[in-house]
């Protein structure tokens, strides 16, 4: 059983987690201060014969306070959020030492053409396989999603990574895998009747072992 | 009786067809493997009188590959099979037979004979995510009973133009669902998009007179009335040939299909 | 028309006091406490059917492919032996999600409420326009007999989830859904019309029939919450039935606004339906809040704390939610930049929200506080509504928003703001005013029972799906037990259905005391909840037409246990004390002409 996110897979994963951990303890902190308020006043005030209420319309005192305190704060996690948006999620952001991957979502697949021995998308050597990604560890990665027919959604828990895939467009998602081993790549967005099928294995592999499995799929592999 | 016909669908296709009058019948009945198509139960109810239509259809050249499957993602399918599984595009026998050919008589039987369709349904088996069989015909309104050997999802779309498409799904092991087709149409295209391999092909006829090869590449279109007949066969890579054959009375004959490999 | 072919009898009929036919009275009535009443009924009949498609998602997401009990009765279409089809499980989570919010939440809220509560609360006799008001009525009632046919034509209801995502929903040949997506089309557009119809009504009323005295500042929050809303219904549903008429051309016209293959746009989609969809969340909230306030006012025997930051941020929270619709589409591939405008909008509107939560706290602050059925779902909805307001910053704040987006957590988000929102303000709402609709009181002991027990349930339903969002179980798939990642979590998922049959089960508590009631409820007092609001001068039920002469109003709606009320705790907006001067009142709207 698990209570938290899934185990960190990349380097997105460190200020994704501490964030959440921040947003957890500011709303935690609101949510005490609510319910303990509503519990203490429910037991506190609860009606007896002969007592009457305190007749009062407010206080502009109190209202200053609980309307400055939640706006100071979620501006600031606003601003704290968007630097790590942009790191993510921005064009500019990708690294330009970025390994090219090619993702084409299906229904119910996911299509992935590697560069071949080249390193390089687009060129003959390229070769497609479905439903596997491979990719090397330390090593950023830009995906470059496509779709053939409806919005499937791009999805590795363990690398924080979500990006759709819509038809029509050619989105980038960058990211660096910290952990090797195998992963799931899972659709996010309903796709259609088999999208809790739309499945892929992630391969996390050392630079050599990824090496050694484009040459073995470059040499004939499933093709 | 016409003769010798040749027609030549695509400049590419080398055809021959020859005619002879009554040959002791190979009678080359596929035996009952999966790969063909089950004799139409209606056929047997209108053989007892009729002409026989035979032949063995072959290719030229060499056959190109059919391509691995990765079967890795679903370790209950890969399972099934001791060797890595391909995909059954061009299906060759021994002596070049070619299998997976859908044969038919395309034009020439009577225009208001009607024929009932078999109770008895054609099975589609989902097994070893493929289908089995690949190529086959069904009657207009008989059922075809898809059923699914695998404990993995399986959805079948039928991509049709004649007919209403569908799209229904297995998800379990041992579920069977049934489908009829209200229209003749030669070609629909049953595709599974769990499994991107997975295609098949039906051929959808108003009559009995149909059969697909087996991997000896002979067929048998038997109950035939006296007539002319366009027979045509169809293959997913290599296309479509035709034949005239004139039937009279009881006799069988003969009509042998090449086609050519690049 | 019928409200023409029977209008006229009906001016006879009053003349001569004859008794209305049934048909008259309760069928093709245009008195506008009926019409909430008939809203009443068609939309608690859809949150059961809502309800009982939410049962077999539960069954399957617990028990994925294992044979559904009761699942006989379905065509082999949607269950094979008795096991459900991936297909129907996706129409399951669609027509699940459309019923409740199209025609169970919004008319429940809107359609009964808004009608209802309305006149009631301002001292008018009827709405604005009567007849438009019958026909807002049988319009929602025919579209959801539209939709409801979906599910019996061939291939069966949309696939595309609620939202209705083009391309997908715009393909027949992707989608496998034909009749189906066409009846949703034409059942939003034609429950839209019903909408704006009704909202153009209350907008009207509000403005100019409100009783002499009953200034903007002195209506109830109800009246404000509801005022509100049906102004953000009248600019909402409008560009969602543009959207669905697209929709529909796509699939039956083949043109392609949707799809990127002949030159659509896929993303159009979603900004029209989200630009509909965000203010239409707060359609879904702002009334519970408004009748929320009212109760927890009357519960705590305490003025309402703030009255006028309560109306600001009823205003500020319509306004946001037409500023804020992109951030159901950070991952959809919209430019990172919008996202980040998108984000500081959502975030403010935790502001307006935290006014209404504190001043709900300082109005029960040194309260004397009664502890009725209503108070106790009220303080539900106020703690229910905090963790649903809470958990939607996580997915405001764009980071975090990567790993949880289009998870089960943001299915518990949805289900704590409507359920444990909306659901509870209408639990509230329907035992507070259960009196004033038919006369009788719900038992008190049931009510209490079923809310204790519904408040438990619904937690153990759904504060888990937090958790197995967090764990990144994807919305909307039929078998989380194929990924590995997700296997050690179904535990989890196991447990949230048990929750929820429990959940379901208990309801029908409610069900029977409500109808129960109906007949042998405990008759009511003129004003059981010694309530300060204008209905309760009005005997239980009140007639057509409400009041013989136009009422005065004298004070705001929240005098509770102001000074001057002597002895008793209350004060009602109509009570004139000696110091009270009658008001002037207004000049007729548009009278002169």
């Amino acid at each position: 059983m698990r209570w938290w996110l899934p185990d960190a897979g990349s380097t997105f994963a460190g200020p994704i987690d501490t964030l959440f951990l921040a947003i957890l303890i500011i709303t935690g902190i609101a949510l005490v201060v609510v319910e303990v308020g509503l519990v203490t006043f429910v037991i506190r005030y609860r009606g007896r014969p002969g007592r009457k209420a305190f007749y009062t319309h407010g206080s502009t005192r109190a209202e200053v306070i609980w309307t400055a305190i939640p706006a100071v704060t979620m501006v600031a996690l606003g601003l704290i959020s968007n630097h790590y948006w942009v790191l993510i999620k921005d064009k500019k952001s990708v690294p330009p030492n970025a390994y090219h991957l090619g993702v084409h979502a299906k229904q119910f697949e996911w299509q992935v053409t590697y560069p071949g021995p080249d390193g390089k998308l687009g060129t003959a050597d390229d070769f497609t396989v479905r439903n596997q990604l491979h990719v090397i560890v330390n090593q950023p990665v830009a995906v470059e999603l496509t779709s053939e027919d409806v919005i499937h959604s791009f999805f590795v828990p363990e690398w924080r990574l979500k990006q759709d895939a819509v038809p029509g467009m050619h989105i980038t998602a960058w990211f660096q895998a910290t952990k090797t081993g195998e992963f799931e790549l899972g659709c996010a967005e309903l796709c259609g009747m088999g999208h809790y099928k739309m499945r892929a294995r992630v391969f996390v592999h050392t630079p050599d072992e990824y090496k050694a499995w484009v040459a073995q799929q470059a040499a004939g592999g499933t093709e | 009786m016409n003769g010798r016909i040749f027609s030549v669908v695509g400049g590419m296709f080398l055809l021959t067809v020859c005619s002879k009058g009554s040959q002791s019948n190979v009678q080359a009945a596929p035996p009952s493997s999966p790969l063909t198509a089950p004799a139409p139960a209606g056929s047997s109810d209108v053989s007892a009188a009729g002409g026989t239509i035979t032949g063995k259809i072959k290719f030229t050249g060499t056959a190109p590959r059919n391509p691995a499957i990765d079967m890795s993602e679903e370790a209950a399918c890969k399972a099934k099979y001791p060797t890595t599984p391909t995909e059954e595009n061009v299906v060759a026998g021994p002596a070049n037979a070619l299998a997976n050919v859908f044969v038919y008589v395309k034009s020439g039987v009577p225009a208001g004979q009607t024929f009932p369709a078999p109770a008895t349904p054609v099975v589609l088996d989902q097994n070893g995510c493929r289908y089995h069989p690949h190529v086959f015909g069904i009657m207009v309104g008989q059922g075809l009973e898809i059923q699914n050997s695998d404990p993995v999802l399986h959805n079948i779309k039928a991509i049709a133009k004649a007919n209403r498409p569908f799209n229904v799904s297995q998800p379990t092991a041992g579920m069977k669902t049934t489908r009829t087709f209200a229209a003749p149409e030669v070609m629909v295209n049953l595709e599974c998009n769990v499994h991107g391999w997975m295609h098949a092909y039906l051929g959808v006829r108003p009559d009995p007179f149909f059969a697909a090869t087996g991997p000896d590449g002979s067929f048998s279109i038997k109950g035939l009335p006296p007539g002319t007949y366009t027979i045509e066969a169809w293959h997913e890579k290599f296309g479509t040939q035709t034949a005239t054959v004139t039937i009279a009375g009881t006799e069988s004959k003969t009509a042998n299909f090449t086609f050519a490999a690049h | 028309m019928t409200s023409v072919a029977h209008a006229r009898p009906e001016a006879h009929g009053d003349a001569q006091h004859a008794p209305m036919s049934f048909w008259r009275k309760y069928i093709f009535s245009t008195d506008h406490k009926i019409i909430g009443i008939q809203f009443l009924f068609v939309s608690l009949f859809f949150l059961l059917v809502g309800g009982l498609l939410a049962m077999q998602i539960r069954w399957q997401l617990g028990f994925p492919g294992t044979p559904m009990p009761g699942g006989g009765i379905l065509p082999e279409t949607m269950a094979v032996n008795r096991v459900i089809l991936p297909e129907y499980y996706v129409q399951l989570v669609s027509m699940h999600g459309t019923f409740m919010v199209f025609f169970a939440i919004m008319p429940l809220l809107v359609g009964v409420y808004a009608n209802f509560l309305i006149p009631l609360k301002i001292g008018a006799h009827d709405m604005a326009f009567p007849r438009i008001n019958m026909a807002s009525f049988w319009l929602a009632l025919l579209a959801g007999l539209i939709m409801t046919a979906s599910f019996f034509v061939p291939n069966g209801p949309i696939r595309s989830g609620w939202t209705n995502y083009a391309p997908l929903a715009a393909r027949p040949d992707l989608s496998g859904v034909t009749v189906g997506q066409m009846l949703w089309c034409v059942s939003i557009v034609v429950l839209g019309l019903s909408s704006v119809l009704g909202s153009l009504n209350y907008i009207t009323t509000v403005i100019n029939h409100r009783a002499p005295g009953m200034t903007w500042f002195r209506m109830p929050l109800s009246v404000w919450a509801l005022f509100i809303t049906a102004i953000l219904g009248v600019l909402a549903l409008p560009v969602l039935q543009g959207a669905a008429i697209m929709l529909l051309f796509d699939n039956v016209l083949g043109t392609h606004f949707f799809d990127p293959v002949a030159g659509g746009q896929a993303l159009l989609w979603q900004h029209l339906f989200w630009f509909f969809g965000h203010p239409e969340v707060y359609i879904l909230i702002l009334p519970a809040m408004g009748m929320v306030s009212d109760i927890i006012a009357n519960g705590s025997r305490k003025p309402i704390f703030g009255y006028h930051s309560m109306v600001f941020a009823i205003i500020g929270i319509a306004f946001l939610g037409w500023i804020v619709w992109g951030h159901h589409m950070f991952m959809s591939g919209m430019n990172p930049t919008l996202g980040s405008t998108f984000m500081v909008s959502t975030l403010l509107i935790a502001v307006p929200s935290a006014i209404k939560v504190f001043n709900w706290l300082g109005t029960m602050w040194r309260g004397n506080l009664r502890f009725h059925v209503p108070m106790l779902n009220a303080i539900g909805f106020v703690s229910m509504f905090t963790i649903g307001g809470l958990s939607g910053i996580f997915m405001a704040a764009t980071p975090v928003d990567i790993p949880l987006h289009d998870t089960q957590f943001i299915v518990a988000h949805i289900h704590y703001v409507l359920f444990g929102g909306s659901l509870f303000a209408l639990f509230a709402a329907i035992t507070y005013w259960y009196p004033k609709m038919f006369g009788r009181m719900m038992s008190e002991r049931i009510g209490k029972v079923h809310f204790w027990l519904t408040f438990v349930f619904y937690n153990l339903t759904f504060f888990p799906m937090h958790i197995i969002g967090m764990g990144g179980q994807m919305r909307r798939i039929y078998d989380p037990t194929i990924y590995t990642f997700l296997k050690p979590q179904q535990p989890l998922n196991v447990f949230i259905s048990y929750a929820a049959f429990a959940l379901f089960a208990v309801q029908f508590l409610f069900a029977f005391n409500f109808l129960w009631s109906l007949k042998f409820g405990k008759k009511a007092p003129m004003n059981p909840w010694e309530d300060n609001g204008m209905e309760w001068s009005l005997p239980n039920p009140a007639p057509h037409g409400n009041w013989d002469r136009t009422p005065n109003v004298y004070r705001g709606p929240y005098e509770f246990s102001a000074p001057e009320a002597g002895d008793k705790d209350y004060l009602p907006q109509y009570t004139k004390l000696p110091t009270d001067r009658d008001p002037v009142p207004a000049p007729l709207p548009a009278g002169g002409h």
